[in-house]
């Protein structure tokens, strides 16, 4: 099948679950789509602009502004959270949309097939996922242990340095892979429950060891 | 020390999202305020059910509080953002709940005021829209309605309409693209008078 023919169905919902999945995996490797896929979510959100229907009760918003209080990024280092399915699909598909709308840097140095599978892992239902301790990325992991760490607030790296991940496998940090900025890095190791990832600056190309101080951690 | 509610009316939808994705409550506030009446509607719309409608919604908000920083101002709008949420969690809980809806072509219900200017935009923006769905061939309006409002897969249309699926896709992708050039027409006419 075309895939490319589904971009209408995808801005207005009317893909099958199977279907939404594949073609989301297309579009991170194909700009065109992107491109007509921007404009065609415009012409859906001015449809749902246009749909009328009754105000909502004044209790929604107060409770929408608790819940998000009640999920404040904790502060507690290494804290273990088992995020809830529900939770894990929400995040996981605005930033399936966020990437899909372009307004979302794949990390990883362009790498299509990175991106590919970053984009897998995010859009995986089953994936949990992990804020790091100062609520500034998030770690998510697929059931097979294939994971994506997701950063929002980060400063560029500095000229010579990159950033790196590190996956603890019996509490001896590996290497796990190389970004530069706020994006989605797709993670070069498997992340296994108990194992804790981490993030140092380190002098370009990355080392076989940390030096750095850890930016972020993360604990499955 | 986040800023009172009412010190973030100058600012857009984009410069809000920048807020929320530093944790400030009170940006999530100023834009569910700005746009929680129209997706409540939306979701309304495909969900016909108040107490799904208001997940749906609170869904959407909690996934922008969540994914804010993944948001950058130029490429889209931040409302359009939040609508795709919102409409793709309403299509999602209206097929998990087999809630077929009566029937999605009549016309929509009035909405309840919100303040004179909001109410203003909201009109306008609705009238526009349904005179560039009115210029569509029958249809093409039937396909983009039925999927968008009434939540239908392409296949389930396919079936209801006694179509090949080919026709459906081709009826959509016609439609949207008649859509984008109209409503683009319509803003460059009467672009004097947006303030965004």
């Amino acid at each position: 099948m075309d895939l490319h023919d589904l971009t209408a169905g995808y801005a207005l919902d009317a893909l099958d679950d199977d279907e939404r999945a594949r073609y989301e995996e297309h579009l991170a490797s194909c700009e065109s789509c992107r491109e007509e896929l921007q404009g065609f979510w415009e012409v859906s959100a001015a449809l749902g602009r246009a749909a009328g229907g009754p105000m909502p009760p004044p209790s929604l918003r107060a409770r929408i502004l608790e819940q998000a209080r009640s999920e404040r990024p904790n502060v507690v280092p290494l804290r273990r959270r088992v995020a809830t399915p529900v939770l894990a699909t929400a995040a996981a598909v605005a930033a399936v949309v966020a990437v899909a709308l372009g307004v979302w840097s794949l990390g990883v140095s362009n790498d299509l097939d990175d991106a590919n599978d970053a984009l897998a892992v995010l859009s995986d239902p089953n994936a949990r996922v992990q804020t790091t301790a100062d609520g500034e990325a998030n770690l998510v992991v697929t059931p097979t242990g294939d994971a994506a760490l997701v950063v929002r607030m980060l400063a560029p790296a500095p000229n010579g340095k990159d950033y790196e991940i590190w996956v603890f496998e019996d509490g001896v940090p590996k290497p796990a892979g190389l970004f530069e900025g706020p994006g989605v890095a797709m993670l070069s190791r498997r992340v296994a429950p108990g194992q804790t990832v981490a993030v140092t600056l380190e002098p370009d190309g990355g080392l076989d060891a940390p030096t750095g101080d850890a930016i972020f951690t993360a604990s499955l | 020390m986040p800023v009172r509610a009412r010190d973030l009316a100058h600012l857009s939808d984009e410069a809000l999202v920048a807020l929320v994705s530093r944790s400030d409550e009170s940006a999530l506030a100023e834009l569910y305020d700005r746009i929680g009446g129209t997706a409540y509607g939306l979701a309304y719309r495909v969900l016909r059910d108040e107490a799904l409608a208001e997940d749906a919604v609170q869904e959407a908000f909690l996934g922008l509080w969540r994914s804010a920083g993944s948001f950058v101002p130029e490429r889209a709008k931040a409302s359009t953002w939040i609508l795709t949420l919102v409409h793709r969690r309403a299509v999602d809980v209206v097929r998990r709940e087999q809630r077929r809806r009566t029937e999605p072509l009549e016309a929509a219900p009035e909405p309840a005021e919100g303040s004179a200017e909001e109410a203003a935009w909201l009109r306008l923006d609705r009238e526009r829209v349904q005179a560039a769905l009115a210029q569509l061939p029958d249809q093409q309006r039937e396909a983009i309605e039925l999927a968008y409002y009434g939540g239908y897969t392409q296949s389930e249309l396919a079936d209801r309409l006694g179509q090949p699926i080919g026709t459906i896709k081709s009826r959509m992708f016609a439609g949207l693209a008649r859509l984008r050039e109209l409503l683009d027409d319509e803003r460059e006419r009467t672009s004097w008078t947006s303030t965004t």
